[in-house]
């Protein structure tokens, strides 16, 4: 059997890695698509615990989060295409009130 | 067997990840992200998350993603990317920085193999118990926050019809 | 769950279910509004929000917890709800000329504004992390939405995207520290990690979770350094949408941290590991806040420093971990609603159709051509700067005794000197109204009746707050007695 940790690891590098591509990518699409990794790395996280717990707890957490991540996903598409109708760009770094 | 598994969905999933920063054509990402999600399934499934796996395949994969696709292909002629966005130094100093995020946390996760699983660990009913007795309330809740969702995607995208 | 246990719980969270309620049937009233009875939005929201008042203040009384454990309800999410009611009757007040004017559409703005108070109020009421985290992410989203309202601007849909990418990026490391706590402890209550904890069973796990909550909630109070959102996005959004969020996330923002780390992680032991942090975080607050604020020329950009500032100011209460500390939190939320949201209005009010009027220009010569919207403006400053008698005095006040009763005398001297240099741009905007010649079409500006009854009600608040302000203050005792 994989010891818990090993999939406690691989969680941590897929957050790092989205948080690394929120940070550093300036396609509005890309960062929406590095938030949901790292949503998906807490997913894997919960789903180790709640084995590790033998408590299914996790798994209702993991599918509240899959809902909530949807619903940011949605959120955040419209307002990209609401961006995107007015300013024919996706591009963060033409967006003037953006700073970083 | 399990351990097969576990390396090979580990190492195409952490792979796929960081294609899905690394690769310059948003279509590409979402592409990555999409096989991302299938390793994530699959670990999830060597867990005994037999539900989450499923749903992660149903909803995650196959509704999330596709709408995103969707998106992705209504912008396309103006989002094919160009060069990659950010300095060389940038991302690798952001690298060397997250490796060593992941390798100080990982210090932390002192846990070992998991206990036997109980009955029904995993499974629609046992998730189902719980979330229809303990976790009733988180649940309503949700559904204010697909409501939310809902209104603020109609009222963000629609054309402004006079 | 058995059906009594259901009922109870209902019962309970009737100030919720209420607000909730009327946010939809405003949803579905609109649908039959005609553009002469979209008044009735307004008057719908008011009197729901009215009865969610009055039952949440009927709660009071001896904590207990409803829907296994998922949400409490005692005397601290009592105050907490009236104050969030407070803020969205307000808002309410403030938008119903506003809406009209810059036509947003009207039932999904006011709806939202309504699921975001409820998502306030599921705060409060947390029990348990999951709780804490969706009504956090309810209200957020709400927000997202709010900000973007705005259509025709193109600074808005600006704004919400901003907004949404650093809120739902704060959230996502919110839920890591969540999932990394229940790693820890193997369950995700409020109250069970209080136990842990007071038992000095603290693993480095746990002390990892807890540093990832203080970012992702640090993001939501708008500490330095997870501030770099605010300005941008309180410059961006619909000005109502800037008044309604610089008091309700924040003061949400609050009471989770109070839940978390006051009853969470309350222990001595532990708080020894949070509390020079906060202090830190808070002192950074008040000196970049005021220090940013000087150089604005933009009124609405001023006020989104200055409330980066107030933050910083509660913040510093924060590290007290003592009851006077906690106290002083809740009485600096009300003060700084009725001071934030009164500022707000009179900005609203000048900056006329399409928000063109922020500049401190714009308010040269308001003492002449609206001589009470001036005076009611020169209230507001001198109450953010906390100046006596004011709200803004009191409140500031309080949480620099509580700072200087519990040893942090660097912080309080950093809160008072940053105090004296915000009293620099808040005179400045009154020297403006009241020294300068007013510009073209200085003609006095209408305001509507509902603007006026809200400048009555803050005015009247800010002025209360000041000159009596034991009776809150006592209140907010109560209040947060349970903490300890």
């Amino acid at each position: 059997m994989i010891p818990i940790s090993y999939y406690l690891w691989v969680s941590a590098l897929l957050f790092v890695t989205g948080a690394i591509g929120v940070l550093l990518r300036r396609n509005a699409l890309v960062i929406l698509m590095s938030l949901e990794l790292m949503l998906n790395a807490v997913n894997l996280s919960f789903v180790a615990y709640a084995r590790m717990f033998n408590d299914m707890g996790g798994h209702v957490f993991v599918f509240l989060n899959i809902t909530v991540a949807a619903a940011e996903a949605a959120v955040g598409l419209a307002i990209i295409l609401a961006i995107y109708r007015t300013k024919e760009t996706v591009d963060v770094d033409h967006l003037s009130l953006m700073q970083h | 067997m399990e351990a097969l598994l576990f390396w090979i969905f580990s190492i195409v999933g952490v792979g796929c990840g960081g294609m899905v920063i690394w690769h310059r054509n948003p279509m590409g990402s979402a592409i990555y992200l999409v096989v991302t999600m299938l390793c994530l399934s699959g670990l999830y499934a060597l867990l005994n998350g037999a539900f989450v796996a499923v749903l992660q395949v149903l909803i995650y994969a196959g509704a999330v993603m596709v709408l995103m696709l969707f998106v992705i292909m209504m912008l396309s002629t103006h989002t094919e990317g160009g060069p990659r966005e950010g300095s060389r130094p940038a991302w690798l100093v952001s690298g060397v920085i997250g490796l060593i995020v992941v390798f100080k946390v990982g210090a932390l996760f002192g846990f070992g193999k998991p206990p036997e699983a109980v009955d029904e660990f995993g499974t629609i009913q046992g998730v189902g118990s719980l979330l229809f007795n303990r976790y009733i309330l988180p649940f309503e809740l949700i559904s204010v926050l697909l409501l939310i969702a809902v209104i603020g995607a109609v009222i963000l995208s629609k054309r402004d019809a006079q | 769950m058995d059906g009594t246990a259901f009922l109870q719980g209902t019962g309970a969270l009737v100030p919720h279910l209420t607000v909730l309620i009327t946010g939809l049937v405003i949803l579905t009233l609109d649908l039959f509004l005609t553009e002469r009875s979209r008044f009735l939005n307004e008057v719908v929201g008011l009197v729901g929000l009215a009865l969610a008042f009055v039952l949440a203040v009927l709660q009071h009384g001896d904590p207990r917890m409803v829907f296994m454990d998922m949400a409490v309800v005692d005397n601290f999410s009592v105050f907490f709800h009236a104050t969030f009611i407070l803020i969205a009757i307000l808002t309410l007040l403030m938008s119903a000329s506003f809406v009209r004017r810059e036509d947003i559409a009207s039932g999904e703005y006011y709806a939202l504004v309504l699921f975001a108070t409820t998502g306030f109020m599921f705060v409060a009421s947390a029990a348990n992390l999951v709780m804490l985290f969706l009504a956090i992410e309810i209200l957020s989203i709400a927000t997202y939405i709010l900000a973007g309202l705005h259509r025709q601007e193109q600074r808005s849909l600006e704004a919400a995207f901003k907004y949404f990418i650093l809120g739902a990026f704060s959230s996502a490391i919110f839920l890591y520290g969540i999932a990394t706590v229940y790693g820890a402890l193997g369950h995700t209550s409020i109250t069970q990690l209080a136990a842990t904890v007071a038992q000095g069973e603290v693993s480095p796990l746990l002390m990892l979770g807890m540093a990832l909550l203080i970012v992702g909630l640090g993001f939501k109070v708008a500490v330095v350094p997870f501030h770099m959102w605010v300005p941008d996005v309180y410059d961006g959004a619909p000005i109502t949408v800037t008044a309604f969020m610089s008091a309700g996330p924040k003061a949400a923002a609050f009471a989770a941290l109070l839940r978390v780390f006051f009853q969470g992680f309350g222990a001595e032991n532990m708080a020894a590991q949070w509390a020079p942090v906060f202090a830190v975080l808070a002192g950074l607050t008040m000196i970049l806040g005021n220090l940013s604020a000087l150089a604005q020329v933009s009124i609405k950009r001023m006020l989104a420093y200055s409330s980066i500032a107030h933050a910083g100011y509660a913040f510093v209460a924060l590290v007290t971990l003592d009851a006077l500390g906690a106290a002083s939190i809740l009485y600096y939320m009300v003060a700084y609603a009725f001071m934030s949201l009164g500022a707000f209005a009179v900005l609203t009010v000048v900056a006329k159709r399409g928000e063109r009027h922020h500049a401190f220009s714009d308010y040269s010569g308001l003492a002449s051509t609206n001589p009470i919207l001036a005076a009611v403006m020169t209230l507001f400053m001198f109450a953010l700067a906390g100046l006596p008698p004011t709200a803004g005095f009191a409140g500031k006040f309080y949480v620099f005794s509580a700072a200087v009763k519990s040893g942090y005398y660097v912080l309080a001297i950093i809160g008072v000197l940053t105090s004296v240099v915000s009293v620099f741009y808040y005179i400045h905007v009154i020297r403006v109204m009241y020294m300068q010649e007013p510009g073209e079409g200085g003609s006095p500006i209408r305001v509507s009746a509902a603007t006026c009854a809200l400048l009555g009600v803050t005015v009247l608040g800010t002025l209360y707050m000041g000159v009596f302000p034991g009776s809150i203050l006592r209140l907010a005792e109560h209040s947060v007695s349970l903490l300890f």
